[in-house]
């Protein structure tokens, strides 16, 4: 063996035998992307748990649950920083980037693995210990934190400000930060791989949406998540060493003066939503790609205006890290930056807009096939849509004040961030399933899963928006004995119902998802008739994705209904004489 | 002996997407076309170096945040105070643009002559372990006049700078360590050269960092 092909076999790795090297320590692109895709599946159900109890509390306050009792306020404040903090971190960053990215990407750029495969395996191990100590903070005497997802300084900063604030919040911080160094790991090999490693013939402009949408996202966490990293430990320093980078002077809590002084609780709300508001894109531009996908391949079209998507991805990337400051319009910030941010807030619509105009564009005049992928893809737009439309009058100050710490903005954040979000990994998940597992799944169970959770969304949801305008406050454990906010609570229930049909219904794609891993019909290589190159390989795939063949790349994406193909469709590698129209 | 299995191709334009034209189509004998781009050992450098750069990226957001940071809450309140820098940390500074030099050696002996450049990393090891005991001192000295981290939000930041420059550094002795270790672990020749190269570049950058840090807390004093 020369040397050239020796090296190519110690990049490529052979395949393991082992339980061990197969399934746990694996380098295997394909593993660790369905071991992150499982982690997020038990997060996902964690966080949900959480929100049942939250929505059960609000409307029967007094209800003995068993194991808890009665929900004291404190356990509220600790069930909406837990809940928070997983599903952004655990489910919308790890689901739809490292699981369906890892999985499929190196597949769709005609790669035998990602660019560093042992570097990628510790990214998954660390993301997985960066769970466990999550989770770990609910055992810890006080139990877990009570300062939000945000983790807003003084609150976060000072140990005595509740019984959640002391081990439980600083291993709050460890767990970020550690999964900051984790999703960093990720990142980088992402970007590497997408830079290159494409096989011949994938041009930039010849990349399926999905990994230009994961290359993007990569990007955005690069950027991101080291701003994250440094505000975790300037918070750290800050509870356990007694610095003053967070905590004001002149402090009082619960009674005792607090030594430091100086320091602005701003600075940590800056630098948080410096990553936080990229985070949104990192949750949701995913998705996006996926939609894409699915709605060319199951409406028989070429995407409609593909660059035009590119370019639309980008600018949403490039707009997302410089609005952070319409978080803060109720921080008192001058009305100059007010007005600033407002309007670069604003100008995320017209890519947003190029990005729906583009899909409703791909489905129009197509021959439709309504499998559940497809039915999630246009859930998907159809949240978007929904969600984004309010965003428009949350980034507008005088507006925003109003409605700032009301349900509209917790139905907004969720219609748009969180279940089109959940809707991206459901399409994804429906879409590349027989790819994953060599199985279909249960079109029947699938259709009755999203019909159920589609409805149940918006009708937890759309409520909300009155909600908040009636001006009912968010974060408040209590609320059914305000006198003014009596006529509020019978909808307060509604929701709950809904919340609770809706998980309910959660149980069906679980049954779904592992009944059809070993009882579904056997997939084909291809089942979808899709034209990406992960459907030119078995299913599922071999070690090294083409079994030593590496793939030469010919055509577009998106090929579909090619005029004068012998099939509507034409694959990426695909010989074929006919005039393609990319 | 490395032999080429890739044929030399001359890359033309696609006329209507102006992207690359796929080379002719592969042979159908079901056999490999060869290892496919992006693995002669001149790829596999190049993934290394794109992937360092991309790397670093994160590093330069975190002390970007560090500086922000540092420059609002110097303009809060009227509670800084500058400490005085320590006089070793220019005696650091000389100890760790020398170790930049020598680390520099390495790599092109390892670049282009092939060779293990073991002596130089060698001494690239030693000054940057000297480095980091100088930072120590420093430490110890500003503790000795009873400054601490939590002295001043000038101090606080000084040990916050210095502290999280210096355990980037200690990333790159270990990787600097591990290239010098490379021939004992009977590494391929070019995967030691990568190693020797990827180490190198990552030292230079912390070697920019750090007077990046020194001059951010001098113009504070």
């Amino acid at each position: 063996m020369s040397e050239v092909h020796a090296e190519a076999a110690v990049h490529a790795h052979a395949a393991p035998t082992g339980f061990i090297r197969k399934y746990i320590f694996s380098l295997d692109h394909k593993v660790i992307g369905i071991q992150y895709y499982f982690l997020a599946l038990v997060a996902v159900f964690v966080g949900m748990f959480l929100s049942l109890l939250m929505r059960i509390h609000l409307v029967w306050p007094m209800a003995h649950l068993p194991l808890l009792g009665e929900i004291k306020p404190e356990t509220y404040l600790t069930l909406l920083t837990m809940h928070g903090t997983i599903m952004v971190f655990f489910v919308l960053t790890t689901a739809p980037q490292s699981g369906f990215g890892n999985y499929v990407l190196p597949i769709q750029i005609g790669a035998p693995d990602m660019a560093f495969p042992v570097l990628n395996m510790l990214s998954f191990w660390t993301t997985f210990l960066s769970f466990v100590i999550m989770l770990a903070a609910f055992f810890v005497e006080g139990g877990a934190p009570l300062h939000g997802w945000t983790g807003y300084a003084p609150l976060s900063a000072i140990p005595s400000a509740g019984p959640g604030q002391t081990l439980g919040a600083d291993l709050w911080i460890i767990s970020i930060a550690v999964f900051c160094a984790a999703s960093l790991m990720g990142a980088l090999n992402f970007i590497t791989t997408t830079l290159d490693l494409r096989a011949r013939g994938m041009s930039l402009m010849r990349l399926p949406l999905t990994c230009w949408s994961w290359f993007i996202t990569a990007i955005l966490g690069l950027l991101a998540f080291g701003v994250l990293a440094a505000a975790g430990i300037l918070l750290l320093l800050d509870r356990n060493v007694g610095t003053s980078f967070f905590v004001p002077g002149g402090l009082v809590m619960t009674g005792v003066p607090v030594k430091h002084q100086g320091g602005s609780p701003l600075l940590w709300q800056h630098l948080f939503w410096f990553f936080g508001h990229p985070e949104v894109y990192i949750a949701i531009l995913p998705g996006m790609g996926v939609a894409s996908q699915v709605l060319s391949t199951f409406s028989r079209k070429p995407i409609f205006g593909y660059r035009a998507m590119v370019y639309a991805m980008l600018s949403i990337g490039i707009l997302g890290f410089v609005v952070w400051g319409h978080h803060m319009f109720m921080s008192g910030m001058s009305p100059y930056s007010a007005f600033a941010f407002s309007v670069m807030t604003m100008a995320i619509g017209v890519p947003s807009a190029i990005k729906t105009f583009n899909w409703l564009g791909t489905i129009w005049r197509g021959r439709v096939r309504f499998y559940t992928p497809m039915l999630f893809a246009i859930g998907f737009v159809s949240l978007f849509v929904s969600g984004g439309l309010s965003g428009p009058f949350l980034a507008q100050p005088q507006l925003d004040i109003n409605l700032h710490d009301t349900y509209f903005v917790v139905a907004h954040f969720h219609l748009i961030m969180g279940v089109a979000a959940i809707f991206g990994i459901f399409a994804g998940t429906y879409y590349w399933f027989p790819k994953m597992f060599g199985r279909m799944m249960n079109e029947r169970l699938g259709q009755a899963h999203f019909w159920l959770t589609f409805i149940g969304t918006y009708a937890i949801f759309m409520p909300m928006h009155y909600l908040g305008i009636a001006g009912h406050p968010r974060r408040y454990s209590q609320l059914t004995e305000v006198k003014f906010l009596e006529p509020l609570m019978s909808l307060q229930e509604f929701i709950t119902i809904a919340a609770l049909i809706t998980i309910g219904a959660q149980i069906i794609f679980v049954i779904n998802l592992f009944w059809s891993m070993f009882k579904g019909a056997k997939a084909t290589a291809n089942p979808w008739e899709a034209t990406t190159l992960e459907w030119t390989v078995p299913s599922p795939p071999p070690h090294d994705n083409f079994g030593g063949r590496v793939p030469v790349v010919r055509h577009g994406p998106y090929e579909y209904a090619v005029p004068g193909a012998a099939r509507d469709y034409v694959m990426q590698n695909e010989e074929s004489t006919v005039p393609a129209h990319s | 002996m490395a032999t080429l299995t890739h044929p030399v191709t001359v890359e033309e334009r696609e006329p209507r997407t102006g992207g690359i034209m796929p080379p002719p189509a592969p042979p159908r004998d079901g056999k490999s076309e060869g290892p496919g781009p992006g693995f002669t050992p001149a790829d596999r450098l190049r993934r290394y170096r794109i992937g360092l750069a991309v790397g670093l990226t994160p590093v330069l957001m975190l002390f970007v945040s560090f500086t922000s940071a540092y420059i609002v809450r110097q303009g809060l309140g009227d509670d800084w105070s500058a400490i005085a820098l320590p006089p070793i940390l220019w005696m650091n500074t000389i100890i760790l643009l020398a170790s930049s030099v020598t680390a520099e050696k390495a790599r092109r002996m390892a670049g282009i002559a092939q060779e293990s450049g073991g002596l130089w990393l060698g001494i690239t090891l030693i000054l940057g372990l000297g480095f980091l005991a100088g930072q120590w001192i420093a430490w110890k000295q500003l503790a000795a006049q009873g400054i601490f981290i939590a002295s001043n939000p000038s101090s606080s930041f000084f040990y916050l700078l210095t502290g999280s420059h210096g355990a980037h550094l200690v990333g790159g002795v270990l990787a600097l360590g591990y290239a010098a270790l490379a021939t004992r672990f009977h590494r391929p020749p070019e995967t030691r050269r990568i190693v020797v190269d990827i180490a190198t570049w990552y030292w230079h950058f912390m070697d920019l960092l750090w007077l990046y840090i020194l001059g951010l807390v001098y113009l504070a004093q």
